[in-house]
């Protein structure tokens, strides 16, 4: 289980920008200096989290559009892990 | 039977990463500056219609991260129309600059226009050894356009070249960056091509003083957790070698001042290797098909101990210049791995690095100019 709350808003980190890069065929998460690629399901996390968006929305959000359940997990620990990198912040 | 194109056949990626080093021209004199000694040969500037339209092409690509740098790009005044263009065509814009010529009505302007990030260098923590190293008066300028860069939201990114004249400040000048609050600190040991190859002999740290700033470096990680600080290590203390550039030709394209096309920053110096110009040429027949950027892909050029080695696809043999510079052929293994048979010149260096060197340092500067030939073991003859 994982210790962020539900109502947690994600949002691209200041300074960062995610962007689909048609020659890759991926999300790409920019900084300063560098580049992540990202698979396809980290892409789909981020390109949720537009600091508006509650957690448990996103949740359902990538639930509905890739008709899977259970998301709930998979997806905070990814948003937990891109916290701790500095990918996502949080907003009131 | 039809052929596809020979990216594909070739496994080739695209140049993700794109340096356009807008001018030669700068004001400092850094006496480590990468930049060819003989810059001052260098043809004449590409204009901002050519920049743009290498830009456009490296984009349809696949390249994504711009560099902008020199010299000093600032002295560029179309740079602003650059970011623009470079900002419509979705780049992630990089300004690497000395701070030098920034003003507040600029910063507006490159925000504006798209720019994503200012990387400023300081050459030390004191205005003394700053404004010594860059032989200008501009460490008060520094200070103030940091203070602008945060001003203008940017994320603030320091960048100090560490070499033995500054690397026993590590500690000052983590905290000056700590007091400018900036995010991001590279701690770049010097790297010897161009002026910090004729300097060597001043620059290169003793194995004690390097020692001490890797030390200092990590309890200020541990106390400062919320800055992130890189301390890139003088690859003359290892027994490996940097895989440099991830290979020539796999991901980095820079592009000189006069429009020549090269795998790294100091590939103009390559003898034989004839990079080739974007006057002349598209940026697709440069990244897929000339032979510069050919030839140091995959593995046929690489001579022993690289050839049989089973670290070649990690470090790709290391640097091609440093090679040629330390050797004399750039197919050579990069001497600072152990396994080469020049490695010596690598330990015989270090070990020189105890002592003070008799030579004077030279600084940067347009009336000299040198064409740097390479020298078994010690740095160009003075």
């Amino acid at each position: 289980m994982s210790a962020l709350s539900a109502s947690a808003r994600p949002a691209i980190a200041h300074g960062l920008r995610l962007q689909w890069e048609p020659a890759q065929e991926a999300h790409v998460l920019l900084y300063p200096e560098g580049m992540v690629k990202l698979n396809g399901s980290a892409g789909a996390i981020l390109a949720r989290c537009d600091g508006v968006r509650t957690l448990a929305e996103i949740v359902a959000d990538l639930e509905r559009t890739y008709g899977a359940a259970d998301l709930g997990d998979d997806v905070a620990a990814f948003v937990e892990l891109a916290l701790e990198r500095r990918w996502l912040e949080l907003r009131a | 039977m039809s052929v596809g194109p020979p990216e594909r056949s070739h496994g080739v990626g695209p140049p993700l990463w794109l340096l356009l080093e807008l001018t030669y021209r700068c004001p400092l004199h850094c006496v480590f500056c990468y930049n060819p000694t003989d810059f001052a040969a260098v043809g004449a500037e590409l204009p901002a219609s050519e920049w743009t339209r290498v830009l456009r092409e490296a984009r349809a690509l696949g390249a994504v991260q711009l560099g902008l740098s020199g010299g000093e790009p600032l002295v560029r005044e179309d740079l602003e129309s650059i970011v623009a263009e470079a900002h419509a065509l979705g780049y992630y814009i990089n300004l690497i600059t000395s701070g030098v010529g920034m003003t507040e009505e600029r910063i507006r302007a490159l925000k504006r226009a798209g720019l994503d990030h200012i990387q400023l260098s300081f050459q030390d923590s004191t205005r003394e050894l700053n404004d010594f190293l860059s032989s200008t008066r501009t460490f008060e300028l520094k200070a103030r356009v940091a203070e602008l860069i945060r001003r203008y939201d940017y994320p603030m990114v320091l960048n100090v070249v560490l070499h033995r004249l500054n690397i026993d400040h590590v500690d000052e000048i983590l905290a000056m960056a700590e007091r400018m609050g900036a995010q991001y600190v590279e701690l770049a040991n010097t790297q010897y091509y161009g002026w910090a190859w004729l300097n060597r002999a001043h620059l290169l740290p003793s194995r004690a003083q390097l020692e001490r700033a890797e030390e200092v470096t990590r309890r200020f990680r541990a106390r400062v957790p919320a800055m992130q600080v890189y301390f890139v290590v003088p690859d003359y203390f290892e027994t490996r070698p940097k895989p440099c550039m991830n290979g020539l030709g796999s991901v980095f394209l820079a592009i000189a001042p006069d429009g020549l096309a090269m795998p790294c920053h100091a590939a103009r110096m390559l003898p034989g290797l004839e990079c080739p110009n974007v006057r002349a040429h598209s940026v697709r027949e440069i990244w897929y098909d000339s032979p510069a950027f050919n030839h140091f892909r995959g593995e046929a050029w690489m001579k022993e101990p690289c050839r049989s080695c089973p670290e070649r696809s990690k470090d790709f043999g290391g640097c091609r210049c440093q090679a040629y510079l330390l050797t004399g052929d750039a197919a050579n293994a990069d001497p600072v791995c152990e396994l080469s048979p020049h490695h010596h010149l690598v330990t015989a260096a270090v070990a020189e690095a105890e002592h003070a060197a008799a030579a004077p340092l030279i600084f940067r500067d347009h009336r000299i100019s040198i064409a740097v030939e390479p020298h078994r073991g010690t740095p160009a003859a003075r």
